[in-house]
């Protein structure tokens, strides 16, 4: 246990924005099967004279002990899937309770119990041998699935053990390893958070967590698990902080107060400065699924959508029909606004199978963005392709990830070009979608006015990282980090004059563009178009409003 | 009679074109469908097996078939070749009949 009674700061990576305030609850994993069961069934065997008769008893009684804990365990699941309001959710109850159903996932434990072994450790045995081939398989979306069986195995095992489910106290901070997609399910968050050491953003608590607005840190640094006692999650910025002082808690608590006002309902009307000013909010869209619930009059178009998020091997790369209808689906959403279309920005954190290059010693130095892209011109024409496809059902532009010199930005017009000509020579609508250039790159930042590119999108995140040579994850270094530090002002009121001075419209997304307490810097320095996290729309807007000039 | 040597009264196949392939959602749907009928139903990934039970969610998911894979279907029974022809449809038309059980 920690005896430090000042304030740690830890890092973690955002699964979900948000912020949170609350004690610490430490979760560890279930244990191997020393559980009293089996404890007492092997106590009461040696006890026994009729030894073989007891045996059958006991394994009559082991049988019907785990079919009654796998039918609780399903009554329970269903009860969840009731109360969800979330499709994702109710399916993901769904397929739980039929994998629970299936005799092919049990029948092996009931042999086992046949032939001797306690009901707890019979059924762990037998889930062991299915969660294998899924944390073996080259399918991120299979290996995913090991997490809904553990979770599921978990259940049965807490019912055999003769646990009440867990009711964590609402507020409170979750810190564990990983977290069961149904244990998340059956908890009242109110205002309370998540930070894992484990984790991935794409998994299924991630997903409930952006869905619900608990705010959830994965890849937390694990001192974290020895941390007791109050603690703020700053799932905005990546941070959770453990032990604050009556200042930090006071700032935190007036800045949560601030993000609830606006998180209430996200208002459609347009953002507006305290001076009247119109500013553009749009938003960062992933994978396309967290659309399905916001109204699009809440934002003034899609300002980034991460295509390495939606088509993530090496087959969505190549089918240009998956894109092109992706791609159809979020015009659709967006009824006429504007929706900028980066490309596949892999490489760096954001590794694709077969396209991106693995074993770099300095991935984010490396082959990531649009000199990945260039390397393969033929899945960069495929998405080229469909991006032009889309381009004659709505206002779509092209966002060139990773930029560095001016010759990159018209390689990718050549080639936008070649595919015009292609697709008009074989009578496939398309047409001429405008091509911006992430500006992220400290040298492209620096020559912006030498480049041809119809709009600049500042990417903060990596800008800071590649200004300050610094990462983004390196804890001791969160001092070299602010985003709005003299050097990362000088270098965007540097692109932000050349674009004014060209007529080239400049947004800007990040994580900063997300963050209430940025949006003042960011008004001031001049940018009036921001993309951000859909959840933070409310936030920022609110944040917008307070503005005015000095 | 292993499920290898069984007598097939229907048998039928068709290119999963899913996007994501056998996944949770699919793999729901088709184990539901499949339990609908009175006849065995096998699912396999080559014409003469190995075969694996249709109505199995666990062991359809653990096929872990990846899109464009060729599916076959084969079934015994009274109903065999109407539970052949539903599951070649529901796959021919990505899922997207949906199943009311």
């Amino acid at each position: 246990m920690s005896s430090a009674r000042e304030p740690v700061l830890l890092r973690g990576t955002c699964a979900a924005p948000g912020l949170a305030q609350g004690p610490l609850v430490q979760l560890g994993a279930r244990t191997q099967a020393s559980n009293r069961t089996s404890i007492a069934g092997t106590a009461a065997r040696l006890a026994s004279d009729d030894r073989d008769a007891d045996e059958g008893r006991a394994a009559v009684a082991a049988a019907a002990q785990l079919r009654s804990a796998i039918a609780v365990a399903c009554a329970e699941l269903a009860a969840l899937m009731e109360r969800a309001q979330e499709a994702d959710a109710k399916a993901l109850m769904a397929f739980q309770i039929a994998m629970l159903e299936d005799p092919f996932l049990s029948d092996p434990a009931f042999a086992a119990i046949a032939r001797g072994l306690p009901s707890l450790q019979a059924w762990r045995d037998a889930l062991a041998v299915q969660i294998e081939p899924y944390d073996a398989a080259e399918d991120a979306y299979f290996r995913g699935r090991a997490a809904d069986l553990r979770d599921l195995r978990d259940r049965v095992e807490r019912v055999l053990s003769g646990d009440a489910i867990l009711r964590l106290a609402p507020g409170s901070i979750v810190v564990a390893t990983d977290f069961p997609p149904s244990q998340f399910l059956e908890t009242v968050w109110d205002d309370g958070g998540i930070a894992l050491t484990g984790g991935s953003t794409s998994s299924h608590v991630a997903m409930l967590a952006r869905a619900r607005g608990v705010p959830m840190l994965i890849g937390v640094d694990p001192a974290v698990l020895s941390h007791h006692g109050e603690a703020l999650l700053d799932a905005d910025n990546g941070l959770l902080i453990t032990s604050p002082d009556a200042r930090s808690s006071a700032n935190f608590s007036e800045r949560r107060r601030i993000a609830r006002q606006g998180v209430v309902s996200v208002p459609t009307a347009a953002a507006v400065t305290g001076d009247g000013e119109r500013v553009l909010v749009m938003i960062n869209v992933a994978d396309g699924a967290e659309l399905g619930e916001l109204d699009p009059g809440a934002c003034d178009g899609i300002g980034l959508v991460r295509t390495e998020l939606m088509f993530r091997d090496l087959a969505d790369l190549e089918n240009e029909d998956r894109q092109f209808n992706a791609y159809r689906k979020i015009l659709h959403w967006a009824a006429g606004r504007p929706v900028t279309i980066r490309l596949v920005d892999a490489g760096g954190d954001k590794p694709i199978a077969g396209y991106s290059v693995a074993g770099e010693a300095n991935p984010f130095l490396g082959l990531r963005g649009v000199r990945l892209a260039l390397r393969q011109p033929r899945l960069l024409e495929v998405q080229l392709r469909a991006l032009a496809r889309a381009a004659v059902l709505g206002p779509l532009q092209i966002l060139v990830p990773l930029v560095t010199l001016p010759a990159e930005m018209l390689q990718v017009r050549a080639a936008l070009e070649q595919v015009l000509a292609a697709l008009k020579l074989a009578g496939v609508p398309s047409a001429r979608p405008p091509l911006g250039m992430m500006v992220e790159v400290p040298a492209a930042a620096l020559t912006c006015d030498a480049f041809v590119a119809d709009f600049f999108s500042i990417g903060a995140n990596d800008l800071l990282q590649y200004v300050t040579a610094s990462s983004r994850d390196s804890m001791p270094l969160s001092a070299l980090q602010d985003p709005l530090q003299e050097a990362m002002l000088r270098i965007m009121r540097q692109v932000l004059e050349n674009a004014k001075l060209r007529g080239v419209p400049v947004s800007l997304c990040g994580d900063i563009a997300s963050d209430p307490a940025y949006i003042a810097g960011l008004l001031q320095l001049g940018l009036r178009c921001l993309s951000v996290d859909p959840a933070a729309l409310a936030p920022v807007k609110a944040a917008i409003a307070r503005w005015r000039h000095e | 009679m292993s499920q290898d040597e069984v007598a097939r009264q229907a048998l039928g196949f068709t290119v999963l074109t899913h996007e994501r392939g056998f996944h949770a959602r699919p793999s729901i749907i088709l184990t539901q469908l499949a339990k609908r009928f009175s006849a065995k139903v096998w699912i396999g990934l080559s014409d003469c097996g190995p075969w694996t039970d249709a109505k199995s969610i666990a062991r359809v998911m653990a096929l872990k078939a990846p899109r464009h894979t060729t599916v076959f279907f084969a079934a015994e029974g009274t109903d065999a070749a109407d539970a052949v022809g539903a599951l070649v449809k529901l796959i021919d038309s990505d899922f997207s009949s949906p199943i009311e059980s």
